[in-house]
């Protein structure tokens, strides 16, 4: 009989085993420390604590008309005053956590209704899959603002309905990337294993097939919470968004917009609408920074190596 | 299988200019070193060898040993990560390793090409393979007066027919073995002095593979080429080579023409190796070789087999063996000469017990069965009994069914009709539509433990899913049980928490045999369980397997493409050949008396070590020995 008391290799440190447990812990841990993860988030939460912070600072109320109409920058007012004579500091401060919240929202939802659609049609196939991707076709057609402003501007600008639009414009882009990466995964023996035990689809989907789509699942997610971002922000500029007088970066790009004439405050539309750029460009810079450690790029050459050596390729 | 280049008769091929080249070495490696980055810890260190023109070298060494690596170096390349730090490849006496770019590329396919594994991946998927046989000639003009003679010769010295029809083919619409025909006479194209084949045969069936086996060997010799043939399949190299140098652990641990290395053995790893391939010719118990290689900068001071090593001194830990010289043939090893005078111990017979048949009912009974992918049949008139207690094997080449056969039994594929009973119960087809009882007590073992393992689960809970799933087990009584199968496997309970990826090959698959296990089947079905793994490590998770049958009272069904290893572990046998049961018996009928041609092709083909040397003449010293030595 052959001996066949088994070697215990030490613990290995590859970057390999390290993507466990909690895999988008250690997504995130790698991604931050490259440079372009570094500056996105540093970014994003710079914009997110001054939408945190700002209502609690703001030295006006918002609503309060304090001087007159587009008051050029001053000791008084920092940033001048807007179209109707409030102060554009104030408002900044107060105008950015409802439209992180609700891009924050959308974005959940957007992925719930996405990824359970994607994962449901490829793991099901046939007819479930033809009913499900069909629909997705029939709702990509509609551009995605489009799309959300005819439900806003058919059912009325209620906050809850502004979230659901914006987060069921989403689902389609998401359900078919989980889909084809849920086609992958479902392929493998282990879920073949599991279905012959007679485990049920729901079970199967959740248990077996949802852990290995983490990477595609978070990437996704900084994807879409970036639309989100411009997409509410777009609707408020389009004033479907929440009613005034309530302080909103997109609304006040838009009601302001004539005090970019050399005669009035700019700043009234400058400064939201650079809040608004620099918190999407620090969205998309963190995503892409995530895509590149989950998806593989970024890895040092001598990682690649020892990945392959000890066989991660899957036959 | 039908490849129409495979059983035309061969052309007889003129055999061009006499070539003169035979005898001076024209390829020389001396002290290759390759690192991982700039300054990390060396892959292959200390690599030499020489090859004869029209000599064929076998490099051979199990996944991660750094065959490859070192195959690629010999055309300059290395890896993304790699680097090459030290040594020479002499080619013809000009270093290959010191060239600039512009002349690697014109010496890569002209004057060295590589036969990479798969060819199904390697040959253009757009392209005819008419214009891909052409592309090298084009791209070296010199190599040749007339392209498209040429390439019509090529085509006929890798019996590929070269009628216009095949030349606008694509790659898809050839064989496995016609397209690695086609990869082979690519390289063959420019008349190269240096041929690297890089495990050219390894996704073929054995038939295939000795035609493609002896097209090589026939080339190398007519044009005078050296060629460099990395395996990890020691009967493959044994039929082919004349010289072999054994590698473990990024060095060449013992160098000797083939007859010496494979008739006796010195190095301890050569001969673990050795004692792990088993015979078709006799029931073998097989011995595998415990443990893992060690990875690039994780390996021991001294010699890096000490760890597995049975012969281990002291010495072993700190001393690295220098080469040296013993039974005339080059060895890294301290205790070489001690070891150069042990016979080599091979192998005990094994008496399987024999279960008295004629009073049992068989567990598993196939009637008629017919099985059909869409609405064609790949299976039909499938009869089959499997006894309780005794093992099964369904032998078959690539493309037989025999995948499909067990996949119908286990429940994964639906589409067959015909009476499959299971100890008198009628199965339905598809595992959902089949009791729970029935799924628990039939348990299916993948061919691949690279995909059948969650990568997001540990071992503890991959082991104790089914145990949820199948019974009402309170959480101590569960890990009891977990803990007990893990230990039947042979693996400690400190595995409880690692995750696949964590894991070995041959640890991976007994994690699978353990899933299996677990539920306490009557029915095991193992689909080519160790085709994916080591030949040291097979032979472990065969004996484990052997063992397990006999102390659970298993019946199992062993399916494989490898009629050597049937003897090993099974009692009966049946023999499937496209889609038909063509024989069927004991295993000693079936192997000793084959009653069918198709049976006794399969067994003449079977790449045999016994065959090894024999169509060389024997050299008196190893051509490459001399230069490890140096």
């Amino acid at each position: 009989m052959a001996t066949l008391t088994p070697t215990v290799p030490s613990p290995s440190s590859t970057p390999a085993t390290k993507l466990r447990r909690h895999q988008w812990l250690s997504i995130i841990g790698q991604a931050i420390r490259t440079p372009r993860g570094a500056i996105g988030l540093t970014l994003s939460t710079l914009i997110v604590l001054l939408a945190a912070i700002g209502p609690s600072v703001a030295p006006y109320n918002p609503d309060y008309f304090v001087g007159a109409p587009f008051a050029k920058p001053s000791g008084q007012f920092l940033l001048g005053t807007d179209y109707l004579g409030r102060d554009v500091l104030s408002r900044t401060l107060d105008g950015g956590w409802e439209l992180l919240v609700m891009a924050l929202a959308a974005t959940v939802f957007g992925l719930l209704v996405g990824a359970s659609a994607g994962i449901s049609a490829a793991y099901l196939r046939g007819r479930s899959d033809g009913l499900i991707m069909r629909t997705v076709d029939v709702i990509l057609a509609f551009p995605q603002l489009v799309f959300a402003l005819l439900l806003v501007s058919i059912l009325g600008p209620k906050l809850w309905l502004i979230v659901l639009a914006v987060g069921f414009s989403h689902a389609p882009a998401v359900a078919r990337v989980l889909r084809s990466a849920t086609l992958d995964v479902s392929e493998r023996d282990f879920v073949k294993a599991v279905e012959l035990q007679g485990m049920r689809s729901s079970t199967v989907m959740r248990k077996e097939i949802l852990p290995n789509l983490i990477s595609p699942i978070m990437v996704e997610a900084g994807l879409r919470l970036t639309y989100s971002i411009v997409i509410m922000a777009g609707l408020s500029y389009l004033t479907f968004g929440p009613p005034p007088p309530l302080a909103n970066w997109g609304t006040d790009i838009g009601l302001n917009q004539l005090g970019l004439a050399p005669a009035a405050n700019l700043w009234s539309v400058v400064v939201p609408a650079t809040l608004i750029a620099l918190l999407t460009i620090g969205t998309n810079t963190f995503t892409d920074a995530i895509a590149r450690v989950a998806i593989g790029v970024d890895r040092k050459p001598e990682e690649a190596v020892l990945i392959d050596n000890i066989g991660l390729q899957t036959a | 299988m039908t490849t129409m280049s495979d059983d035309s008769a061969a052309a007889p091929v003129e055999p061009p200019t006499p070539n003169d080249g035979r005898g001076h070495a024209r390829l020389e490696v001396k002290d290759l070193r390759i690192c991982l980055g700039e300054s990390g810890p060396d892959v292959v260190s200390e690599v030499s060898f020489s090859v004869r023109a029209g000599q064929v070298l076998g490099l051979v060494g199990e996944s991660g040993s750094g065959k490859t690596t070192v195959a690629l170096a010999l055309l300059g390349h290395a890896r993304r990560g790699l680097v090459i730090s030290n040594g020479s490849v002499l080619l013809d006496g000009a270093d290959v390793l010191s060239l600039d770019r512009k002349h690697l590329e014109a010496l890569r396919g002209a004057k060295v090409a590589y036969v990479p594994q798969d060819p199904s991946a390697s040959l253009n998927p757009t392209l005819r393979i008419g214009s891909q046989l052409k592309e090298a000639l084009q791209v070296h003009p010199e190599a040749s007066e007339d392209v498209d003679e040429r390439v019509a010769q090529v085509m006929a010295e890798a019996h590929i027919d070269a009628s216009p029809a095949m030349l606008r083919r694509y790659p898809h619409q050839l064989s496995g073995g016609q397209q690695q025909r086609v990869a082979i006479a690519m390289a063959f194209s420019c008349r190269p002095s240096l041929i690297v084949l890089d495990e050219p045969t390894t996704g073929l069936d054995v038939t295939t593979q000795r035609h493609v086996l002896d097209t090589v060997r026939t080339l190398c010799r007519t044009y005078g080429v050296a060629a460099v043939y990395v395996s990890h399949d020691l009967a493959v190299v044994g039929g082919l080579v004349a010289d072999v140098a054994v590698m473990y652990a990024g060095r060449v641990i013992e160098l000797g023409t083939t007859a010496q290395v494979f008739g006796s053995p010195v190095h301890p790893y050569s001969r673990g190796l050795l004692a792990a391939v088993p015979s078709p010719d006799r029931a073998e118990m097989l011995t595998g070789i415990d443990g893992q290689p060690p990875r690039p900068g994780r390996r021991p001071p001294g010699c890096s087999f000490a760890p597995r090593c049975s012969f281990v001194i002291d010495a072993c830990r700190s001393t690295t063996p220098e080469p040296v010289m013993a039974a005339g043939r080059a060895v890294r090893c301290l205790r070489a000469s001690e070891i150069e005078e042990k016979e080599a111990a091979r192998t005990a017979i094994v008496t399987h017990p024999v279960a008295d048949a004629s009073l049992r009912a068989p567990v598993l009974t196939l009637r008629d069965v017919l099985v059909r992918y869409g609405s064609a049949p790949v299976l039909s008139g499938i009869n089959l009994d499997v006894m309780p207690e005794s093992c099964l094997a369904v032998v078959g080449e690539s493309g037989s069914g025999k995948t499909t056969l067990a996949r119908c039994i286990v429940g994964l594929h639906q589409n067959w009709t015909g009476d499959m009973s299971f100890e008198g119960t009628r199965l339905a087809a598809g595992a959902r539509r089949r009791p729970k009882e029935l799924l628990q007590r039939v348990q299916y073992i993948f061919q691949n433990p690279y995909t059948s393992l969650n990568p997001r689960k540990t071992v503890g809970q991959i082991v104790s899913q089914p145990l949820e799933h199948f019974f009402d087990l309170s959480l101590a009584e569960r890990s009891q049980k977990v803990q007990r199968v893990l230990e039947d496997v042979s693996l400690g309970a400190d595995f409880f928490n690692r995750y696949p990826d964590q894991l070995s090959g041959g640890e991976r698959q007994r994690v699978a045999i353990a899933r299996a296990l677990v539920v306490e089947p009557d029915l095991l079905v193992c689909d080519e369980v160790t085709s994916a793994l080591d030949v040291s490590v097979q032979a472990i998770i065969v004996e484990l397997l052997r063992r397990l049958q006999s102390e659970h009272h298993l019946a199992m069904i062993f399916i494989t493409h490898n009629l050597a290893l049937v003897r090993s572990i099974a009692q009966d046998a049946v023999v499937l050949c496209e889609g038909r049961l063509v024989e069927s018996g004991t295993v000693d009928d079936v192997l000793e008396h084959p009653k069918e041609a198709y049976t006794m092709r399969l067994m003449e083909d079977v790449p045999k070590l016994a065959r090894a040397g024999v169509a060389w003449e024997a050299a008196p010293q190893p051509a490459g020995a001399a230069a490890l030595l140096a």
